[in-house]
């Protein structure tokens, strides 16, 4: 579904990512583990069009889309959720979510994703009048994966979702990520927690200093001695 | 000084106010939605007068028939400035704030010179328009009819202003931009489309209000100075990039300007509108109803 082939991407002539390819099938969770700095959040930019690759391309469902604009790749069915979320800080929680059927105009297509977003994630229908920024750190990110949602996409994109958030939440957050992939989304993840990511993924890439160190699918990679001791700390 | 010039005064400057308004809210519009000041303003309401001007001259078409016709044509104009003109501004990498503001002056003396060259510097007015020279009386108060249509006129834009940035997706969409920019491509929003548009509709509202003034005002290439001004005042004074503190503004601005009148003389009629402000920037500098 999503091949990104031998892509760099620089940053005002630092590399940040080097020559990093990855594939992602319909129906997978993928996740893409490292440390900080480790050109995680770069690879998912290079992919949602918000940072342009200088070398490599990016082809979803057999067209490239590296080069597109931003807005024009979530067109075409790849929602991504930034690391810090941007949301509509003084936007209801409502208008938030609407404005991310802002592509549909039909009625059924803007009210069938917002059933699962409130089956995914109960509070935030109990809290649809209030403005966005007075929502807690994991309401908040309940609120842009709703969001991203809401654009009915087939890829979705999650950049750090755990990050700033407390630890009961993050679960109910992986929880709700493996209900997305049931309902027939495929999920790419960024994370520098790697055993919870591990723990839903079906396959994972590690990336370190901007390439590409090691794949396999989560049992493997759980397994390999070297991400034991450098990773998950066993 | 009786009781009843004081009414007269007041209900002038009311009627002017709304009209302040009307001139200021493309201003703050745009200002809310990219934090770029159009010093090209007054410019824009100048083209619109000189539109209406040019309509009733060659095709007597009066300049309340027109007015739409005007707003049309601006909308277009705003939105092709920001494409040509603004866009490329904005993505200075050095020194952005100092880029803006010299694009959008250059545009205004640009368009002023543009207009001393074809139009020539002569005082044009539209004479036997329909509502020109016209008044009614209400108790005895006498207000002249372009003006109270020009109110009118301007309080059916901010409704229907209303109407469009809370209730249509659009609106929606304009404010979510105003927000976060940057954020809109997330739900598949092209900014540009946006901005393009926001400049437009700023556009659109300054021209309305150029139609109505070409009905009591002379018309001549630097006719948008004074107000542009005076819009900068209003937006100021209604806060910076809030749409409804324009509407407020602009109607502050006309009292204070009104009962100015009323005390000095004439020609320091305008001291009071500063006078005001100067007031607000020292108590409340984000405006009366400026959020930031």
């Amino acid at each position: 579904m999503l091949s990104v082939h031998e892509v760099t991407t620089a940053y005002q002539g630092l590399v940040a990512l080097s020559a990093v390819s990855i594939e992602v099938a319909k129906g997978e969770i993928v996740c893409v583990a490292g440390a900080n700095g480790a050109g995680k959040s770069t690879l998912i930019k290079s992919i949602a069009g918000a940072e342009r690759p200088r070398s490599g391309t990016v082809t979803f469902d057999g067209a490239r889309i590296d080069g597109l604009s931003q807005h024009m790749i979530t067109a075409r069915g790849i929602a991504y959720v930034p690391e810090n979320r941007r949301l509509f800080p003084r936007l209801s929680v409502r208008d938030n979510l609407r404005l991310g059927s802002y592509l549909y105009r039909s009625q059924s297509d803007r009210e069938e994703p917002l059933n699962l977003v409130f089956q995914l994630f109960p509070r935030l229908s109990e809290r649809l009048e209030q403005r966005a920024e007075t929502l807690s750190g994991g309401e908040q990110q309940m609120l842009a994966i709703g969001r991203a949602l809401m654009t009915r996409p087939r890829l979705l994109m999650l950049d750090e979702p755990s990050q700033g958030i407390m630890p009961k939440l993050v679960d109910e957050i992986f929880q709700a990520v493996k209900r997305i992939r049931d309902a027939g989304m495929t999920v790419l993840i960024v994370e520098q927690r790697i055993a919870e990511c591990l723990e839903i993924a079906d396959r994972a890439y590690i990336l370190q200093t901007g390439r590409l160190q090691m794949q396999g699918t989560s049992a493997e990679i759980q397994g390999n001695p070297d991400v034991r001791k450098a990773y998950l700390g066993l | 000084m009786t009781a009843e010039t004081i009414i007269q005064s007041l209900a002038s400057g009311l009627l002017m106010g709304l009209l302040y308004g009307l001139i200021a809210v493309g201003l703050a519009l745009i200002f809310g939605l990219m934090d770029v000041v159009n010093f090209a303003h007054g410019e824009f309401l100048m083209i619109a007068m000189y539109a209406t001007f040019f309509l009733f001259a060659f095709f007597a078409i009066d300049p309340l028939l027109a007015a739409p016709l005007v707003a049309a044509a601006l909308f277009v104009f705003g939105a092709v400035v920001y494409l040509l003109v603004v866009r490329f501004a904005v993505r200075a990498k050095a020194n952005a704030g100092m880029v803006q503001i010299f694009s959008t002056f250059g545009l205004a003396i640009v368009m002023r010179g543009l207009a001393q060259f074809f139009f020539t510097p002569d005082y044009r007015s539209i004479a036997h328009s329909w509502l020109g020279g016209k008044t009614i009386s209400i108790h005895g108060i006498f207000l002249p009819v372009p003006q109270l249509v020009g109110a009118l006129v301007s309080i059916a834009a901010f409704g229907a202003l209303y109407f469009f940035i809370n209730r249509t997706d659009f609106g929606r969409a304009l404010e979510a931009t105003r927000e976060d920019a940057g954020a809109v491509a997330l739900v598949g929003i092209d900014k540009n489309k946006v901005f393009a548009l926001g400049w437009g509709l700023g556009a659109a509202l300054v021209g309305l209000a150029g139609a109505v003034m070409a009905m009591f005002f002379y018309i001549y290439p630097d006719v948008g100075a004074s107000f542009a001004l005076i819009a900068y005042v209003t937006v100021a004074l209604g806060g910076f990039g809030s749409v409804f503190g324009a509407f407020a503004g602009g109607i502050i601005v006309g009292l204070v300007e009104a009962s100015t009148a009323l005390l000095l003389p004439p020609s320091l009629k305008s001291v009071g509108i500063y006078a005001v402000y100067l007031l607000v920037v020292f108590i409340r500098p984000r405006g009366l109803f400026g959020s930031i």
